[in-house]
């Protein structure tokens, strides 16, 4: 029998991160000293599960790896070994080498050796050092041993197999001989069959077993293979299977071993295991396609929407059998009903894609774990609202944009404890994840009650870096602005936590291009908090539709602030070219949407078309539109698939009637209105000149 | 949609040639006659109003919806430099796959479509750089059908993202 197991790789992978995910938030949930039988079960089961299926799969350095840390776990559990810091930190570091471990052998890489051997060493004088009773110690390392040199030897030169039936066997209907071909078709097999329990002729019982035998199978054979064929009367006889050696002294050696050899255990022949692993079954390697794990009520109720669906649409072709004229009220209560369940089937889709935002959040934990203790600073991390759900895609974009916020609340916002209770500030700062919905939009805060914006220090820092000259008298929130500016960043010395280069410009910018939108409120002493706003999905957006000449435009409703319909006399030009429109308290640079595309509008009067105040990378421009049509949601499109990226297009929508609308992109309309010729790509350009 | 032509269809039936000829799409533009590789031809249907897209060039008449997904639309004419005509109604789009880094979808305007013609490669002759419309770089090979002469286009270069941007 041979099934490829090589198709469930995704799964134990999957399964595995996930387990990994679930022994560090418990480790990171223990409290020290007193620990939590359960909490540790939790831990401890997560471990298990991933040992027995590394080695399942054969991936032994893992699962030999998770093993050592087990050991240490179960200790923990029977109480033989108190929960200190330096245990739960080093269980930490071992969750992310064996993360490392596992994701170096999910894509066929490298793994770092010396680091895997560095805290293997680590857990195994833990170990060694820490038992209570010298005999539990020596049983466990003892343990670590076999267990090792069963493992290790997966494929060794072949099986001493002890085959002792149960005088009951063959009236269960087993045959040994039957076995011992099976075993032939494995590899080359020699059997010594031991008589001794022979009855004399008279007695014997021709239903009852008394023979057993000495197996011995040569070749390259996987050990579950052999168990497999003994698998049926496991319990109907003594079976003992075991590695063979090229000697017998070796074996009693590798059975007796002390625990030096065990530390020493070179990773050369695991990796060289794993590699001639990936070598032989390349095409097992593919990148693992994405999947998402679904509730299965979700599905069940897609699949009575579905039912529904079906109903409707069989009332709907009775009705178009034999259509009149009184059956009309009929038909469109009909056409009602299929709005309703087309509605409800797409929410019911959408929602497959949708997952908790836990999945973002979960990582934080530990990150202010770790970034707290190497800064000093005390960090009481609040999450609330995990349950609330967004797009799977959204999700695995917001997550670095996330841990940027989130490391700059710790570094930048909060206080050490001393200053904070200077302050008077309760010494342990406050960092706040919350996620909600509003709307058709999601909203994530991060509020921290650190020292909020230095407006003075950016303030200075922006003239420095020549992003404002030093006359402007800018309002807070202005100033607050600045921080989302290009080549703007205050940390005066570049630590490894945050001022890497990668500023606020670049989370605003990844959270523009998902189509939301980052706040930012502070205070002075108070504390500071980022507002970020996204779609729930990305595949659908609601859609203001406006019209330009003949051609019909869509901006997403998310970027609009309002619409208006202005005097001529209030717009003022600036030296001749641009136009600038009085909105309030500030001056809005007005983009002619005919003059931007090149077409030829209804009117080039600003009083007799209306102007689209929109928002994009927290500036304001007014479109100059003919006309303002309905709106809608749009389900988008790529231009990209079977054209190329447009300027001031983000992409492109079918309308009710079949026809194509296109989506505005604000911030490549800024781009387009202050350059024009950035329109044609530049090898474009070049095909053009030649 | 008007005047759908499922071409695939047809495609299905034509048998592989034992010479290795293999059946060309013909059609016309004014007086010339072009071919395309009839396998690479997904549909043909008949002139509606696109959506323009800004800022590309005058060749590139926009976009419509094919089944969901959008395509570009190349007026032909117009990519050859040769004189606007009124759409008519046997002004047709010819929906076509181009390969290139990822396979795409583009739409070709033409005056009409003719005939389907087999040709084996041996009939095929180079194109010597004669003066018309058309860039000998997008023309494959002259093939004489009847007495007429057929330029074979280079679909893939021809409606290339860089040639069509």
């Amino acid at each position: 029998m041979s099934i490829d197991i090589s198709q469930f790789h995704d799964v134990f992978f999957e399964e595995s991160f996930e387990g990994l995910d679930a022994m560090e938030s418990g480790l990171l949930n223990l409290d020290i000293g007193a620990a939590d039988v359960e909490a540790i079960n939790t831990i401890f089961r997560a471990a298990h599960s991933i040992k027995g299926g590394a080695g399942t799969f054969g991936f032994m350095a893992v699962s030999e790896f998770t093993h050592v840390m087990e050991t240490l776990l179960d200790e923990m559990r029977n109480g033989e070994r108190d929960v200190t810091p330096d245990l739960t930190n080093l269980l930490l570091e071992a969750v992310d080498v064996l993360r490392e471990m596992l994701t170096a052998v999910q894509q066929k890489t490298e793994t770092d050796d010396e680091r895997i051997a560095d805290v293997r060493q680590k857990l195994e004088s833990m170990l060694d050092a820490g038992s209570e009773s010298v005999a539990g110690g020596d049983a466990s390392v003892a343990d670590v041993t076999t267990n090792k040199t069963e493992e290790k030897e997966a494929t060794p030169k072949g099986w001493k197999i002890d085959f002792r039936p149960h005088q009951h066997l063959l009236q269960t209907g087993n045959d040994p001989v039957r076995m011992f071909r099976e075993l032939e078709s494995l590899g080359e097999l020699s059997t010594t069959v031991d008589e001794s329990k022979l009855p004399p002729f008279s007695d014997l019982e021709p239903e009852d077993s008394y023979l057993t035998w000495q197996l011995i199978i040569k070749g390259d054979i996987p050990k579950d293979d052999v168990v497999e064929i003994f698998e049926w009367v496991d319990d109907d006889c003594d079976l003992v299977i075991e590695p063979l050696m090229e000697a017998a002294e070796e074996e009693i050696v590798a059975d007796q071993a002390q625990p030096e050899p065990v530390v020493e255990v070179p990773s050369e022949p695991v990796k060289e295991q794993t590699s001639s692993d990936s070598a032989a079954k390349p095409a097992a390697a593919a990148p693992a396609a994405a999947s998402i794990r679904v509730g299965t009520d979700k599905v069940d109720s897609l699949i009575n929407l579905v039912g529904e669906l079906v109903i409707t649409q069989s009332m709907l072709s009775q009705i178009g059998d034999n259509f009149t004229e009184e059956m009309l009220p009929q038909l469109i209560d009909g056409l009602a009903q299929l709005e309703r369940n087309t509605r409800e089937m797409q929410e019911g889709i959408m929602r497959i894609r949708m997952l908790p935002i836990s999945f973002a959040f979960n990582r934080f934990p530990r990150l202010v774990h770790d970034m707290s203790d190497k800064m000093g600073k005390k960090v009481n991390l609040k999450l609330s609202g995990e349950q609330t759900e967004l797009d799977k895609t959204v999700m695995e974009k917001i997550g670095d944009p996330l841990v940027h916020l989130v490391r700059n609340s710790l570094d930048h916002g909060l206080e050490m404890p001393d200053v904070r209770a200077a302050a008077g500030k309760n010494e342990t700062g406050t960092i706040h994840l919350n996620a909600y919905h509003q709307g058709g939009n999601i909203v994530i805060e991060i509020k921290d009650d650190g020292a909020g914006l230095n407006e003075d220090k950016i303030y200075k820092k922006a003239v420095e870096r020549g992003l404002i000259n030093g006359s402007e008298i800018l309002s807070p929130e202005k100033i607050h602005e600045l921080i989302f500016l290009p080549g703007f960043s205050t940390a005066d010395v570049v630590s490894d936590i945050s001022g890497r280069g990668v500023g606020m410009d670049v989370v605003r910018k990844n959270i523009n291009s998902l189509g939301g939108s980052v706040e930012v409120a502070s205070k002075q002493g108070e504390g500071s908090s980022f507002i970020i706003r996204l779609p729930l999905t990305l595949a659908i957006m609601d859609g203001q539709t406006i019209r330009v000449a003949d051609e019909n435009y869509i901006v997403p409703l998310i970027s609009i602030i309002e619409s208006l319909e202005v005097k001529a006399s209030d717009i003022k030009q600036v030296s001749g070219r641009g136009e600038l429109y009085p909105l309030r308290d500030e001056y809005v640079p007005i983009i002619r949407l005919y003059d931007v595309f090149g077409v030829e509008p209804d009117t080039t009067d600003v009083e007799e078309g209306l102007l689209v105040v929109v928002e994009g990378e927290g500036q304001k421009i007014g479109l100059f539109v003919d006309d303002l049509l309905g709106q809608q949601q749009v389900v988008i499109k790529s231009l990209e698939t079977n054209y190329r990226k447009v300027l001031g297009i983000s992409g492109a929508t079918i309308l009710g009637d079949g026809t194509v609308a296109l989506i505005l992109d604000v911030p490549g309309l800024m781009t387009l209105y202050r350059d024009p010729s950035a329109a044609i790509p530049p090898q474009i350009n070049d095909e053009r000149a030649a | 949609m008007t005047e759908v032509q499922q071409v695939n269809e047809s495609a299905d039936v034509i048998e592989e040639m034992d010479d290795g000829a293999e059946q060309y799409l013909t059609f016309v533009l004014g007086d010339e006659e072009y071919g395309v590789e009839i396998l690479r031809v997904q549909e043909i249907k008949g002139w509606d109003k696109v959506t323009a897209i800004p800022n590309t060039p005058h060749y590139l008449c926009g976009v419509l919806n094919l089944r969901g997904t959008i395509v570009p639309v190349v007026n032909l004419r117009a990519r050859f430099d040769m004189e606007e005509k009124e759409y008519t109604p046997t002004t047709v789009v010819i929906v076509l796959k181009v390969e290139g880094v990822t396979q795409r979808t583009v739409g070709i305007v033409v005056d009409g479509v003719s005939d389907a013609h087999n040709v084996s490669p041996e009939e095929i002759r180079p194109s010597p750089d004669f003066g018309t419309h058309v860039n000998t770089e997008y023309i494959r090979g002259l093939v004489p059908v009847d007495d007429k002469m057929m330029m074979i286009l280079n679909v893939d270069r021809l409606l290339s993202v860089e040639a069509i941007g």
